[in-house]
């Protein structure tokens, strides 16, 4: 069993190899490149810069008595983003259950949802910079919750009412009251198509409060100290906000993704080796 | 049991079915159907594509109401025998639902109509066995084959012992050398549990070694050309498929269904 286990890591491993490969030639070629062409850090830094600004940030954070200003916004930033993600997806499901029992009713918003989410929301970010005031993470957890929102609804509702005729028709032959086939049949079908709607959520939520804080924000989120180091010309301390952002991001999909794996271990894109 | 008096599972008389009716798209799907069915037997309904055969079914089902006409089932209408659960149904899918394994697709009709949980759990599992997939109950849909996916659907239409068990084409989508396997298996299921069986088919030879009465039926306006009884004995098994009964009872079914194709062909023919 252990030994299984070791042999199908070691088979993983072999399996991300070319990826991992991929990744370590772009960085060694964009140091290379850096140093070859004498590109200025404000151009560009070399990733040893952004490591090495990185390392120092992770220091300051794990040393008593100092601040890490990168990490704060870190923080700040994933929780803002988060926060607009649970608003955002859970009222999205919420409206898209309620929609959806009427016919009538999905088919009458669908076009409204469609056309809201063709909106560049973003471009709300000052306005609710004015409605929940700029250092409030509400004004921000806003436009995270409306631009996650549309996908999520639309998602829902097309999962909800695209079912299989013959699996209604069998319901009915069961004589099955309509409360049950939406929990026995019509949710379990959406839930794949909820699932694709939280994975776009999950990098939308990230970019969306990023991009928000641009317009302003407490100094210590990610887009603030961004837009701040930038133009202080300390691009090294950009670049490695960028990189969290990155890192946060990353993660929190590949948080959907397990969270999706384990609740459907039956799905068609899952069904593995 | 022989003086008993008959057991009618279905009637049917000067049944219509007519699809948007008083529009450019008006069809006659069903024309004057009149059909008796015995509790217990195994009808067959056989015919072109667009005869009708599957409405008929839908309609003793009641997926669909008739325009005019009587149905009862088992001396109710179809909507009350559909609210008694009366009714197994087994598609030419197998629409199983794919994020619940083998033993709880079998156990869904039992969830919805409100069977204690072990009672669920015996009964599936005895369906399962029954079968002959017992051993796959905690697997998924995805990891059976088509012949086996199909042989749940019908553990499923079976575990809740409903009085009619209604087949549309239930193994069209299956090779021949699986087809004649499950036909087997029918038989045997049917053998042990006495169902009254409709059964939708495009295959001659499959509702000729099935059931006791063949109804053929006709396109452009769907009606009943001939009901065939079949007293081929059962038990049924591969050597009837050689016997010269038969051969002859698919030979007659043949010519009967080429007639019926042939009169509509001359009646296209003949224009208006």
């Amino acid at each position: 069993m252990a030994q299984s286990r070791a042999a199908s890591l070691r088979g993983r491993l072999a399996d991300y190899f070319p990826t991992i490969a991929i990744a370590v030639g772009v960085i060694l070629a964009w140091e290379f490149l850096v140093l070859a062409f004498d590109i200025q850090q404000f151009l560009l830094p070399k990733p040893s810069a952004i490591f090495g600004e990185f390392t120092h940030q992770v220091n300051l954070w794990l040393t008593p008595g100092e601040r890490s200003i990168l990490f704060e916004s870190s923080g700040a930033t994933f929780w803002e983003a988060f926060g607009g993600f649970i608003i955002g997806c859970g009222s999205g499901v919420l409206v898209a259950l309620i929609t959806s029992r009427w016919t009538i009713v999905s088919e009458a918003t669908m076009p409204f949802a469609i056309a809201a989410n063709s909106v560049p929301i973003i471009a709300f970010a000052p306005i609710m910079n004015n409605w929940f005031g700029i250092t409030n993470p509400a004004s921000k957890m806003a436009i995270v919750a409306i631009i996650v929102f549309f996908p999520t609804m639309i998602n829902t509702v097309r999962g909800l009412t695209l079912v299989d005729a013959s699996q209604l028709e069998l319901m009915r032959s069961y004589a099955t009251a309509p409360r049950e086939i939406l929990l026995k049949l019509r949710i379990p079908n959406a839930l794949p198509y909820m699932f694709s709607a939280f994975r776009v959520a999950s990098a939308l939520s990230l970019i969306g409060a990023v991009v928000a804080e641009f317009f302003g924000g407490p100094r210590a989120t990610l887009g603030v100290y961004i837009t701040q180091e930038a133009s202080a010309f300390d691009f090294a301390k950009a670049w490695t906000a960028i990189m969290m952002a990155s890192i946060i991001g990353i993660s929190f999909y590949l948080v959907v993704l397990f969270a999706e794996r384990r609740l459907m271990p039956w799905h068609v894109s899952l069904r593995g080796e | 049991m022989a003086e008993q008096s008959r057991d009618i599972a279905i009637s049917a008389q000067g049944l219509n079915k007519v699809f948007n009716p008083g529009t450019d798209e008006e069809v006659i799907a069903l024309q004057d159907i009149n059909l008796e069915v015995e509790a217990g037997e195994f009808i067959s309904l056989i015919g072109p594509s667009g005869c009708g055969k599957s409405t008929l079914m839908r309609l003793v089902g009641d997926l669909l109401q008739p325009s005019s006409g009587e149905l009862q089932v088992r001396g109710k209408a179809p909507r009350q025998a559909r609210l008694d659960r009366d009714y197994g149904m087994v598609f030419q899918a197998a629409t199983l639902y794919e994020w619940r394994s083998v033993i709880r697709n079998v156990q869904l009709p039992l969830e919805v109509m409100g069977y204690a949980s072990d009672e669920r759990r015996r009964r599936a599992q005895a369906m399962l066995d029954m079968v002959e997939l017992g051993a796959f109950a905690q697997h998924y849909p995805w990891q059976l084959s088509g012949g086996m996916q199909q042989r749940v659907s019908i553990a499923r239409a079976l575990a809740f012992d409903p009085a009619v068990l209604l087949m549309d084409e239930p193994f069209g989508a299956l090779d021949e050398f699986t087809r004649e396997r499950m036909n087997l298996e029918l038989l045997k299921i049917w053998e042990q549990t006495g169902k009254t069986i409709i059964f939708v088919t495009h295959s001659i030879s499959e509702a000729v070694f099935l059931s006791n009465r063949i109804v053929v039926m006709s396109p452009r306006p769907g009606r009943i050309t001939e009901i065939v009884d079949n007293t081929l004995p059962y038990p049924r098994d591969f050597n009837t498929r050689s016997a010269p009964a038969y051969i002859q009872l698919v030979a007659r079914v043949r010519d009967l269904l080429r007639d019926a194709i042939g009169a509509d062909a001359a009646q296209d023919g003949e224009g208006v």
